[in-house]
């Protein structure tokens, strides 16, 4: 199957200073989201994957379509929700949305149905007929959304859509883009610093840190993998015959103080098993959580990480 | 995706195709033109030579209204390559007017409300937009220049005949040629203006200074230096030897006056000084020398993004 995204050795810079340096993956998931410190080329990426920026060297692929060769199919079958506050003056938002429909290839009068379709289905059916810049910021960047959706292309990427959004409007942009990730007929690339909005809509992750990659997993499988973590708080009894019962069980554990136990769950291990062990060896489970780790565990590991390889690079290059 | 579905659904429909595509720009930005009435009544006024232009032609054919008019044709202008040349200007001089209108904003609106992204994100090309806002321009000019030219030369042949269509066949290019390059420099011109300013009316004031401030510093030049090479700074200047040079009109020497003179061959003599137009060649050279400024500064400005090196 053609992956979404491919980047092969793809290497972006502005005049002399790197900003994308020889990134290669492979990227499938139905939600991508793009993590990343200030700085770390988050947004040239995706500037990259338009068009707007030419790669230095090495390229990447949009289902399969070579961004450099093969543009205009690239961006025909991509939908763009610019960070910042973007619009055509002086137009109603349906005029807007149509004109961008009809730029992707649509035809006038297709593009006008479909203009009215995008307003509504992102909840601005009532407001269309107002021009956007008397919209609130929150309305444009349910506008954005529209014209983002308006042509139907199969990835859209959006660009820190939840910007400067109150709860209530954050939450329908959230829900929004959870729906069409849910509705299958379109692949999302999400860029966002709030870690929040990623893990309610992502299924994989590409994490950068000055221009590399530092992580790339699919959140899925990590949370699936996360659930045989556990930790448990205990009282009295014997809790040193329990810990050793607990590695008869072939869990590997790690005590945390005088009460506290993590350990990782073999297979083969039901929870029952613990609670057994616990009464041989008259100890109180006071507590029993399935550590997880959280998206912000994931990236900040993926930081230091970075930090560790970005050492590396420098003492090999001192080297 | 229907409206009462709330469903977000892939376009299955039939698409057009990519070379037409820019051509969405002009529509969209005429039909805002025209919600101006102070553009629609310009726009209306620069029929009014042409429209005086074909009753003089109509005058001269037809002996009736000149007997009832009491007007002998030769008290006429005649209908000649000058005839046509004074046209182009007259309509020039209206379709600068239009430019100064409508061009200001049409890259300047797209800046400074950051739409370049939106478009660019789009399958076009950075030329198919500036060649879809040019195409703005192309066409409100091509409605006030060589369209009403070329009406007016058919209409004239109409009633002088075959043969004075033959010998006179040649002015279809010069009305033409003569139209295309004011306009493509008009509008490279003011795009590139619209590109660097975001301001709407500093933008039009831009373009009216550009036009009015070396035309003022070149007869100041020439005044001075008696000569005529102030010309060459002057864009109005430059664009009607260029249409003098497409209707055969071209002298060089435009004038003499009488002056002191040191040479090796004259020792501070009074003697008469021709005053000679730039040649040819370099009007032509200066108008392509500025297109090419104009199209590289558009290439250098509109971009998604600018990039900070």
């Amino acid at each position: 199957m053609t992956s979404v995204i491919e980047l092969e050795q793809l290497s972006v810079t502005f005049g002399k200073r790197p900003i994308l340096k020889s990134l290669d993956g492979a990227l499938n998931g139905r939600a991508i989201g793009l993590l990343g410190p200030n700085g770390a080329g988050k947004t040239t990426l995706i500037h990259t994957l338009l068009g707007f920026h030419p790669p230095t060297s090495g390229t990447a692929r949009i289902f399969g379509q070579d961004i450099t060769t093969d543009a205009k199919h690239v961006r025909a079958t991509v939908g763009y929700m610019p960070e910042s506050d973007s619009f055509i003056a002086k137009m109603s938002c349906v005029h807007f949305v149509r004109l961008m429909a009809e730029l992707s290839g649509i035809p006038a009068n297709h593009a006008l149905e479909r203009a009215h379709e995008a307003l509504f289905y992102v909840g601005l059916g009532e407001a269309r007929y107002r021009p956007v810049d008397s919209y609130s910021l929150g309305m444009k960047q349910l506008a954005k959304l529209a014209q983002a959706i308006v042509h139907g292309p199969k990835l859209i990427i959006l660009d820190e859509p939840t910007n400067g959004l109150d709860p209530p409007t954050r939450s329908r942009m959230i829900s929004l883009i959870r729906q069409i990730r849910d509705g299958g007929r379109a692949r999302i690339l999400l860029s966002s610093h709030l870690l929040r909005d990623v893990e309610e809509c992502c299924d994989e992750i590409l994490v950068l840190k000055d221009g590399h990659i530092v992580a790339n997993c699919n959140l899925e499988e990590e949370r699936k993998a996360n659930r045989k973590f556990i930790e448990l708080e205990t009282r009295g009894g014997n809790r040193a015959g329990f810990v050793e019962g607990i590695s008869g069980l072939g869990c590997e554990y790690a005590l945390s103080g005088e009460r506290r136990i993590k350990l990782i769950m073999q297979e083969t291990v039901e929870i029952s098993d613990l609670y057994r062990l616990a009464l041989e060896h008259g100890v109180q489970i006071r507590r029993l959580n399935f550590k997880r780790d959280s998206l912000e565990d994931i990236f900040l590991k993926a930081m230091e990480n970075g930090n560790a390889a970005t050492n590396g690079r420098a003492n090999n290059g001192s080297v | 995706m229907a409206v009462y579905e709330h469903l977000y659904g892939a376009y299955e429909g039939e698409s057009h195709t990519s070379f037409s595509r820019f051509l969405v720009i002009p529509r969209y930005a005429l039909r805002d033109v025209f919600k101006s009435k102070l553009f629609t009544t310009i726009f209306i006024l620069c029929f009014i030579y042409p429209l005086a232009a074909t009753i003089l032609v109509y005058l001269h054919h037809n002996v009736n209204a000149l007997a009832l008019l009491q007007v002998n044709v030769r008290e006429l202008l005649p209908i000649d390559a000058s005839f046509f040349q004074t046209f182009l200007k007259v309509q020039g001089a209206f379709a600068f007017i239009l430019t100064v209108l409508v061009a200001p904003p049409l890259i300047s609106r797209d800046l400074s409300n950051n739409a370049l992204p939106l478009y660019l994100s789009r399958p076009l090309s950075r030329t198919e937009y500036v060649l879809g806002k040019m195409t703005v321009i192309v066409f409100l000019l091509s409605l006030v220049t060589w369209v009403p030219g070329l009406l007016l030369f058919f209409f004239q042949a109409s009633l002088a005949g075959l043969t004075w269509l033959w010998t006179n066949l040649w002015m279809v290019s010069a009305i033409f040629l003569g139209s295309m390059v004011w306009i493509i420099l008009l509008s490279l011109l003011a795009l590139a203006v619209s590109s660097l300013v975001k301001w709407r009316v500093v933008a039009s004031g831009a373009l009216v200074g550009m036009f009015f401030v070396p035309t003022a510093f070149g007869e100041i030049v020439n005044e001075l230096f008696l000569t005529r090479a102030g010309h060459m700074i002057s864009l109005w200047a430059t664009m009607n030897n260029i249409w003098l040079g497409l209707f055969g009109l071209f002298v060089r020497q435009t004038g003499e006056i009488r002056g002191r003179v040191t040479t090796p061959i004259y020792d501070n003599e009074l003697v008469n000084i021709a005053l000679l137009e730039p040649p040819l060649w370099a009007s032509w050279l200066a108008v392509t020398l500025i297109c090419a400024v104009c199209v590289w500064l558009l290439a250098r400005r509109v971009r998604a993004y600018e990039v900070i090196k």
